[in-house]
């Protein structure tokens, strides 16, 4: 079900097994090498990594485009920005508010190894490699993966417990005090800027700070920007400002060792203008909330009570390479595990009530519902 | 055997002698690997191209191209390949200034131009661009600057017989305000192609569809050959392929 989920198809098939590389290897914490030469960091949600191919591209521009009503893609952000102080990354935060500092005491701690419960290990990364020699031998049922989980779990502890490529986040528990304090963490506003060229100072200074090597060791930093077009800060009306400042970004991201996510809000952008921001991401998601009570998706899809949102992914980046990614399902659901960790599912279609006239009200809920849900 | 058919199914489609192409692609088509075939078809032979590169760095190019058996850094070193890094082109704030650096840009490309010309291995020379709305970018929304170097640029096909190669995206100039920059290259172009993904949504083998309408203005005896083709494509690392719809399985 899930374990299938997302998994890239129309990869060549040469890049195909270097992808499943282990972080330790790399030498750099938290940074994991893939194929084409690429390297990876964690986005902080074990499953968007591994729906993304290994996290999100290091030299990338990731960008997010938000809900209209709903802060999910805080959500987003806070577990990019949590997984860059767990491995100790510089960081570097924007966001359109007063006191951007506030906003990291909002982070999330990661979960204690002790308490993660072992289905979802037996999925990430750190177990890959455990994971295939057991698919050479009897292949089992998925049904009854979850038994094997525990003995799994503590063996990949043993292996790498200093340094995890990525971690689950629990997003009741802020993430302890003196982990901010002795990291390299910047944070800038945008509200009271009148133009971007401060935060363009800054991004440059960030960034030069990380020269690209092509050994891979050195540190990689995050850079996360938070509702950059948002029509409370000065510059909103400069659009060409804005376009601008990205391709710069993208252009300072490229040659050195970083990655930056931009969130924005897509519906205050006239339509050329989104199509061009667009253009500009190298990774690009949307994320939707789902409305509360609503009674025919409740009825089509298995697991609604725990979905906050949707996720789709538009664009994955592809490092020196012109094949497009197509993902097996580019809709995901959003949960919340046990009410405090992210995961990402496919979609499942419910099974139809037979009482209730079963064909009619499928395919009525299904047309009804056709603009949000591709399946 | 069937491969190389159905790569012929492109260059069927665009005859040889178009000299202003302009592709056009959106967010959910990217139509960058038709830039590296009609790049790689330009530095095949002896011909020489100079390229823009607003989108990506050369190592990017280099790599992708490498996998289609062209090597790009080879070309650079010989002197075939002119290639022109502009991720951090700079974009002034003041007018002037835009104008100017487009000027020195222009410049260089027409000294190039005629470089290859007078030089002893006369081949074809092609300007690729990619692509034409980062340039819009770069002028901070100037679209008569833009105009005016795009035009420079195609009095260079006619005055000294080079190539022209533009991508743009297209999904940007759906409102009819801003249409200016598509219209113009539309008008200037010999060979529009254009990439859209499926009505029918994503597919792991049919990555989307091809639309190439041949203006025909280039020779009067091409006026009874087909103008529009359809068909799908599939990216591959070493190139793509070409089919009708339904001709594969």
């Amino acid at each position: 079900m899930a374990a299938a989920g997302g998994r890239t198809l129309g990869r060549s098939s040469f890049s195909r097994a270097t992808s499943n590389l282990v972080a330790s290897s790399s030498g750099a914490s938290g940074v994991k090498i893939g194929p084409n030469g690429a390297s990876f960091v964690s986005s902080g949600i074990p499953d968007l990594d591994r729906i993304l191919g290994g996290g999100f591209l290091l030299g990338s521009v990731v960008m997010i485009m938000e809900d209209t009503d709903a802060p999910h893609h805080l959500l987003l952000l806070r577990c990019f920005m949590s997984q860059g102080v767990v491995h100790k990354q510089p960081l570097l935060f924007s966001g359109a508010m007063k006191e951007p500092v506030l906003f990291l005491g909002t982070l999330p701690a990661p979960v204690s190894s002790s308490k993660e419960d072992g289905r979802h290990r037996a999925m990430g990364p750190a177990a890959s490699s455990d994971g295939r020699a057991n698919d050479e031998g009897l292949r089992i049922a998925w049904q009854y993966k979850k038994y094997f989980g525990d003995d799994k779990t503590s063996r990949a502890e043993h292996k790498d417990n200093k340094q995890e490529f990525s971690n689950d986040f629990d997003l009741r528990k802020p993430l302890e005090r003196h982990l901010l304090n002795g990291q390299n963490i910047e944070c800038v506003s945008t509200q009271d800027a009148d133009t971007l060229s401060s935060l363009q100072d800054c991004c440059s200074a960030f960034v030069s700070k990380l020269p690209r090597k092509d050994g891979g060791s050195s540190t990689a930093g995050r850079i996360a920007i938070q509702s950059l077009c948002a029509p409370q800060c000065r510059y909103f009306e400069k659009d060409w400002d804005m376009v601008s400042f990205i391709r710069s970004l993208k252009a300072m991201v490229r040659s050195s060792n970083s990655v930056a996510v931009v969130t924005f809000p897509s519906t205050v952008l006239s339509n050329s203008f989104c199509k061009r921001w667009q253009h500009l991401a190298d990774t690009l998601l949307s994320i939707k909330a789902i409305p509360d009570e609503d009674k025919d998706l409740a009825k089509l899809l298995t697991g609604y009570q725990d979905m906050v949102g949707f996720l789709h992914v538009h664009k994955v980046a592809q490092p020196n390479s012109q094949v497009p990614v197509i993902l097996e399902a580019s809709t995901l659901s959003l949960k919340l595990r046990k009410r405090r960790s992210l995961v990402l599912e496919r979609l499942n279609q419910a099974p139809v009530d037979g009482s209730s006239g079963p064909s009619s009200a499928a395919s009525s809920s299904c047309s009804s519902q056709g603009s949000q849900l591709d399946f | 055997m069937e491969e190389h058919g159905a790569e012929d199914l492109l260059c069927e489609a665009m005859g040889s002698a178009a000299q202003v192409v302009v592709v056009e692609d959106c967010v959910e088509a990217p139509g960058a690997f038709v830039l590296h075939l009609l790049l790689k078809r330009a530095l095949a032979g002896c011909g020489s191209a100079a390229f823009l590169a607003l989108a990506q760095p050369f190592s990017h190019y280099d790599r992708v191209l490498r996998k289609m058996g062209c090597n790009l850094s080879l070309h650079r070193r010989n002197e075939r390949l002119h290639f022109f890094e502009l991720l951090g082109f700079p974009g002034g704030a003041r007018e002037g200034t835009i104008a100017d650096s487009f000027a020195l840009l222009y410049n260089e490309i027409q000294r190039l131009v005629e470089a290859n010309r007078a030089g002893e291995n006369e081949g074809q020379f092609t300007i690729v661009i990619d692509d034409a709305s980062l340039l819009e970018v770069v002028a901070l929304g100037s679209v008569s600057d833009v105009l005016d170097f795009l035009h420079y640029c195609f009095t260079l096909t006619s005055e000294m017989n080079c190539k022209l190669v533009i991508l743009i995206h297209e999904d940007i100039y759906a409102n009819e305000e801003n249409m200016g920059l598509l219209l113009h290259l539309r008008y200037i172009a010999d060979l529009v192609i254009k990439a859209a993904p499926l009505s029918t949504g994503l597919a792991a083998d049919v990555h989307g569809q091809l639309a190439v309408v041949n203006k025909g203005t280039f020779s009067e005896q091409r006026a009874k050959a087909q103008k529009v083709w359809n068909f799908h494509f599939k990216v591959k690392e070493n190139g793509a392929d070409f089919f009708y719809p339904g001709s594969r399985h």
